[in-house]
């Protein structure tokens, strides 16, 4: 068996086994200050009639970088659900044609579990661009122009970010970015006043309220990262021992 | 309708996911095929998204709003392009001209001015967020680019060294946060496998 296929094996246990010991007793999480901000500003919005901006990059699904997109998605899903009362509903924008046809569905899916399903408009999640400038150049009028006052940067991104933050900072919109890419990384640690770094970007769904799955999934994370921790060790103990002998 | 999705996604996912981890041939050419189909539909998807950015510039100028005109103007743009493209084809050296010359200088343009506001974001880091993380981050920017910067004098004296040495600690960052995004995408792929995410409107 291969390690990949191990590892693939371990962490569906782990999930399946944290989903059943999460449905039984919530546990806690580390307060991360980007997401508390996320949850006042998703309240503000639907209180004062301005719009959340959900932009979900340009993962492709064909590629490794489709997992942050898919977890955007997993947070617009909720967010939609939250904020589809709202007078100015969420727009989510993508920067791939299916991630595009997939935020209209999730948007969709969320105005529906609100029991709103009529208040959709499938205008709400739009395709702006197919390269990465043409995508920040086809976003950044939306930021300036459509009343929002909260920007959610999540997903795979490039440094065409450093566009979108500062349009957002421009209008003084709040802004929660978060991605995979180490480039756009940089950027909003350089940009946004509390950054998302790493994998805190995957702990999206689980701090806006999106199931006990996402919790779960947080917990096996937990798990596999100190197993790699303990594996890195190791070998560099066996490592220096045989160097030694 | 939603079961059968649902259905679909899982069983089609763990096909091409059997795939890659045992290379037996009948399950390798099932996941070649199921791989092409998606891309067949994938493409089919940039046609939806582009009426959908048509739809929403068209909406725009219809109901007046801020901009209505350059989405008027980029319809048009579209609807010519695209026309002309199926007439002489991408190879047409008007057609490659529209890229060179429109296009391309249009998107050098935004990453120059990227680079200005990259700098104008450093040089506000400090009166954003003022911590040691902060401290560290922008002073090794700085080196870094010191190190790498050309001069009139040629390489500074232990540029390499420098660069090595202080790329073994940036180098060890970014693969721990590499580790973690992987163990982030590896979790929500097996959400997705499980059927608790329904991106395509299952849930």
């Amino acid at each position: 068996m291969s390690p990949a296929l191990g590892l693939f094996i371990l962490a569906a246990i782990l999930l399946l086994l944290f989903i059943f010991l999460r449905r039984k007793s919530s546990g806690s999480f580390r307060i991360i200050d980007a997401y508390e901000r996320l949850n006042r500003s998703v309240g503000l919005a639907v209180e004062d009639g301005t719009r959340l901006h959900i932009s979900l990059g340009r993962g492709n699904l064909f590629t490794a970088r489709g997992g942050s997109a898919l977890a955007g998605l997993a947070m617009l899903r909720r967010l939609a659900e939250r904020t589809s009362v709202s007078d100015r509903p969420p727009i989510a924008t993508s920067g791939d044609a299916s991630l595009a046809i997939l935020s209209q569905d999730t948007l969709q899916s969320g105005y529906r579990a609100a029991g709103a399903e009529e208040q959709y408009r499938f205008t709400t999640g739009r395709l702006t661009g197919l390269t990465p400038f043409s995508y920040a150049a086809g976003t950044i009028p939306i930021i300036h122009d459509e009343y929002v006052s909260t920007n959610i940067i999540v997903g795979d991104l490039g440094a065409e970010a450093g566009l979108l933050v500062e349009a957002s900072d421009r209008e003084n919109a709040n802004l929660i970015a978060a991605s995979d890419n180490l480039s756009a990384q940089s950027i909003f640690y350089a940009s946004s006043q509390e950054p998302l770094i790493g994998e805190e970007l995957f702990a999206a769904g689980a701090y806006v309220g999106a199931g006990t799955p996402h919790e779960a999934s947080l917990n096996v994370q937990d798990v596999l990262r100190w197993l790699i921790i303990l594996a890195i060790i190791v070998g560099s103990l066996v490592k220096f021992a045989g160097a030694l002998i | 309708m939603r079961v059968i999705t649902t259905a679909l996604a899982i069983v089609v996912g763990l096909f091409v996911l059997a795939g890659y981890f045992f290379q037996v041939g009948p399950l390798v050419e099932l996941q070649v095929r199921l791989i092409d189909g998606a891309i067949i539909i994938a493409g089919m998807a940039i046609l939806v998204g582009i009426f959908n950015l048509a739809a929403v510039q068209m909406e725009k100028f219809r109901a007046r709003q801020k901009g209505g005109m350059y989405g008027i103007l980029l319809v048009l743009s579209l609807v010519v392009t695209f026309g002309l493209g199926l007439i002489f084809g991408p190879e047409n050296p008007y057609m490659r001209l529209t890229v060179e010359a429109i296009i391309i200088p249009v998107e050098a343009s935004l990453m120059a001015i990227l680079a200005v506001t990259l700098i104008y974001a450093s040089i506000r880091l400090l009166r954003r967020r003022v911590d040691v993380m902060s401290v560290i981050f922008l002073v090794v920017a700085l080196v870094f680019l010191f190190l790498m910067m050309p001069t009139p004098f040629g390489p500074i004296p232990g540029d390499r060294a420098m660069i090595d040495f202080l790329g073994m600690f940036s180098r060890g960052g970014a693969r721990g946060l590499l580790i973690g995004i992987a163990l982030g995408t590896l979790l929500t792929g097996l959400r997705v496998l499980f059927g608790v995410d329904r991106p395509y409107g299952g849930n």
